[in-house]
């Protein structure tokens, strides 16, 4: 018997990864395990074989090639797609897997793969040393939230552990609406029980019974796993009344969002989850003391609570070893765009972006040069090639202004225009606005107005000047992040880019 | 049953959900394609809401449609990391081809989306809840079309 490991993360099935699990599956010597994905895309569907050399990777694989390639493996023989013991791979070698530590590696529903890997470690350590002592770890690890504020795990969890009230919530923030960004995606779909735990460990930190998980619509895989993987857990002692038979109780809740990027805002999720309309709230009152119905709510992005469980499996001293300076442990980063080595790369912060893009993203997939790269979403500032040697680090992308947001990194090649990539992210806004506030409402829509005032060549001194003004006025006026970070992308591709924004002719 | 009794059957589903709107509204879609009009105010009555409220909830999010949709619904990723290669041409061949983003012509429905989750692998599409990736005018022509073949058999 054969075991073959073929993805069935999305994104390997958007490369055929089911039909060359199909393929597979017609021969009757063959077992065929569904994982996640490793993360190298560019390779899916990347099809892993079990033998004593541990697992052998051949990719991109065609359901057509399948035969040929069990005669090979069979025969031991050599094959043109044959990449060697996955765990040597160059790209895999030089990562610090600790969040996605199972992903592509387990069967993601599989408790006893979960286990067999080093699950539920955390959960029972954090039992054994009470609530108090796990908010203490989280803090020590200086974990900070993933989703792109970076505020700190631990000082957060205090608040709700400190605010008192019957009933306290658990939010998991899983719309991940930033593109260039799909690591939540694929730990939902790659090791649901990661999260499973890491929302048990906070509800216990903090005294939270019931638990919500905002996965956005756009993930229909992730929903199916995920629900899948809550049903697993109860069945398993691992949610609900009496878990693991210590007394204590969590309920969790899946909920689908409804396409509004704006959700992904934590007082925004948390309207929507109570069945209204996005519309951001005004801070003060906190999360962490007003959150969900009124109640005292941790809200936390996917990869913040799954790096959990390993901070109290291990300690948050640990944890704390890793990175560089209050940019604490690994971050999940994500190579997206035009980029020729796409994926997700784990690594300890302080990694250069240039090392991230060129080194093992491998420069553009077009083979062009590399002219912009966009960091942190929709609202993260582009940076030009001269650029690419800043570190990962939250403070010194802040310094450079820029921002690490949920570690999506798009690759530009030099044909981009970025007038229009400035000129789109005012029409993100003016489409995703939530419409409370003026600045961010109106000043997207006549944002994208004065740019193409800009582009053609009407008065552009005084339509860039606006446009300066106009920036202001979102950044200083605007309620949330949402409109007072559009002018991120916007400026800094004036800034950098300023030959872009010169009138253009008429082309016809 | 009636409308009036699968709608019930959706709400009652739910009933005792916190803030139970939002899987009603999932349900309801998934029941019928797209929210009708004349399902709020029931929802409003059987939720104790007021029907401007329901009303606004269902115009706030993209995903709830007015109106039926295609057979096949395709879903084209206009973010900027499908934009770095070439979202915006297969966006054009789109429109060209089938209708314009955001109408429906004969069985398709033509959309867009700002990410799919997919973004290494762009220019993505999502086609019926299915993704797909690295798409060329040429593949997702092939797609629909395979799509509308799963459908109609
Ligand atoms: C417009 C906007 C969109 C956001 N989208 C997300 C998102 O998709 N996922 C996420 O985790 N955080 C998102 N955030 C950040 C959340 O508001 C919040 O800071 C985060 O969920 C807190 O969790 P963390 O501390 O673990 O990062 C967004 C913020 C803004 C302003
Ligand atoms: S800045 Fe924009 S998204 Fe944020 S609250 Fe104001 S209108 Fe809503
Ligand atoms: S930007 Fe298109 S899938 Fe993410």
């Amino acid at each position: 018997m054969t075991t073959v490991h073929v993805p069935r993360d999305s994104a390997a099935r958007s490369a055929g990864a089911d039909e060359v699990a199909a393929a597979f599956a017609r021969h009757p010597d063959v077992r065929v395990v569904r994982n996640g994905s490793r993360g190298m895309l560019w390779l899916e569907p990347l099809v892993e074989v079990t033998t004593d050399h541990g697992r052998v990777g051949y990719g991109p694989v065609t359901p057509d090639r399948v035969p040929e390639l069990l005669d090979a493996i069979r025969a031991g023989a050599d094959h043109d797609l044959h990449l060697g013991p996955v765990d040597d791979l160059p790209w895999m070698r030089a990562q610090n897997r600790i969040c996605l530590a199972r992903v592509g590696v387990t069967d993601p529903l599989s408790t006893t793969d979960y286990e067999n890997h080093g699950g539920i470690k955390g959960l029972r350590r954090a039992l054994d040393i009470g609530p108090e002592a796990t908010v203490a770890e989280v803090t020590e690890s200086g974990l900070r939230g993933r989703g792109g504020a970076g505020f700190p795990a631990g000082i957060k969890w205090k608040t709700v552990a400190d605010t008192p009230g019957e009933l306290k919530f658990v939010c998991c923030n899983a719309d991940e609406g930033d593109s260039g960004t799909f690591a939540d995606r694929m730990l939902l779909e790659g090791d649901p029980f990661c999260l499973i735990e890491g929302m048990t460990i906070a509800a216990h930190a903090v005294g939270a019974t019931e638990g919500y998980i905002y996965i956005r619509s756009e993930y229909p895989d992730a929903v199916t796993t995920f629900r899948r993987a809550v049903d697993i857990a109860y069945a398993h002692n691992w949610l609900g009344e009496d878990i693991l038979g210590r007394g204590l109780r969590f309920d969790l809740h899946v909920r689908v969002g409804a396409g509004a990027y704006i959700c992904g805002e934590e007082t925004s999720m948390l309207e929507s989850l109570e069945g209204k309309r996005g519309v951001v709230r005004a801070k003060p009152p906190i999360p962490a003391i007003t959150g969900l119905f009124g109640r005292p709510t941790v809200v936390n992005n996917v990869l913040t609570l799954a790096s959990v469980p390993r901070i109290l499996a291990d300690g948050g001293t640990a944890y704390h070893k890793l990175g560089v300076e209050r940019s604490r442990g690994t971050q999940v980063f994500q190579l997206a765009g035009n980029v020729k080595h796409g994926g997700v790369f784990e690594t300890d912060f302080g990694i250069s972006l240039r090392d991230l893009v060129e080194h093992h993203g491998g420069g553009t997939r077009s083979g062009r040069p590399v002219r912009a790269v966009q960091v942190g979403g929709p609202l993260g500032a582009y940076i030009p090639e001269s650029g690419l040697d800043l570190p990962m680090d939250y403070e010194k992308f802040a310094e450079a202004g820029a921002m690490l947001g949920h570690g999506g990194i798009v690759v530009f090649d030099d044909t981009v225009d970025m007038a229009a990539m400035a000129r789109f992210a005012f029409e993100f806004c003016a489409e995703e606005s939530c419409g409370k506030c003026t600045p961010c409402r109106v000043g997207a829509v006549r944002g994208v107005e004065v740019i193409d005032r800009i582009t053609g060549g009407e008065d552009p001194d005084a339509n860039m000047a606006l446009l300066n003004d106009l920036c202001d006025l979102m950044t200083d006026g605007s309620l949330c992040a949402m409109g007072g970070l559009t002018p991120n992308p916007v400026r800094s591709a004036l800034l950098h880019f300023a030959d872009d924004f010169t009138p253009r002719r008429a082309t016809s | 049953m009636d409308v009036a009794d699968r709608v019930l059957a959706v709400i009652e589903a739910h009933r005792h959900d916190r803030g139970a709107l939002l899987p009603i509204l999932h349900g309801l879609q998934a029941e019928f394609g797209y929210i009708d009009q004349s399902v709020i105010p029931l929802l409003a009555k059987e939720l104790n809401l007021s029907r401007a409220d329901v009303h606004g909830v269902v115009t706030f999010y993209r995903d709830f449609r007015s109106e039926p949709p295609g057979r096949v619904t395709v879903l084209l990723c206009r973010a900027e990391a499908c934009q770095a290669v070439g979202a915006e041409e297969l966006v054009a061949h789109a429109e060209r081809t089938i209708a314009k983003i955001g109408q429906t012509a004969g069985n398709v429905t033509l959309d867009q989306v700002f990410c799919l989750g997919n973004c290494a692998l762009g220019p993505a599409a999502q086609i019926n809840g299915r993704l797909h990736g690295r798409l060329t005018p040429h593949e997702l022509d092939a797609a629909i079309a395979d799509q509308t073949r799963e459908e109609s058999s």
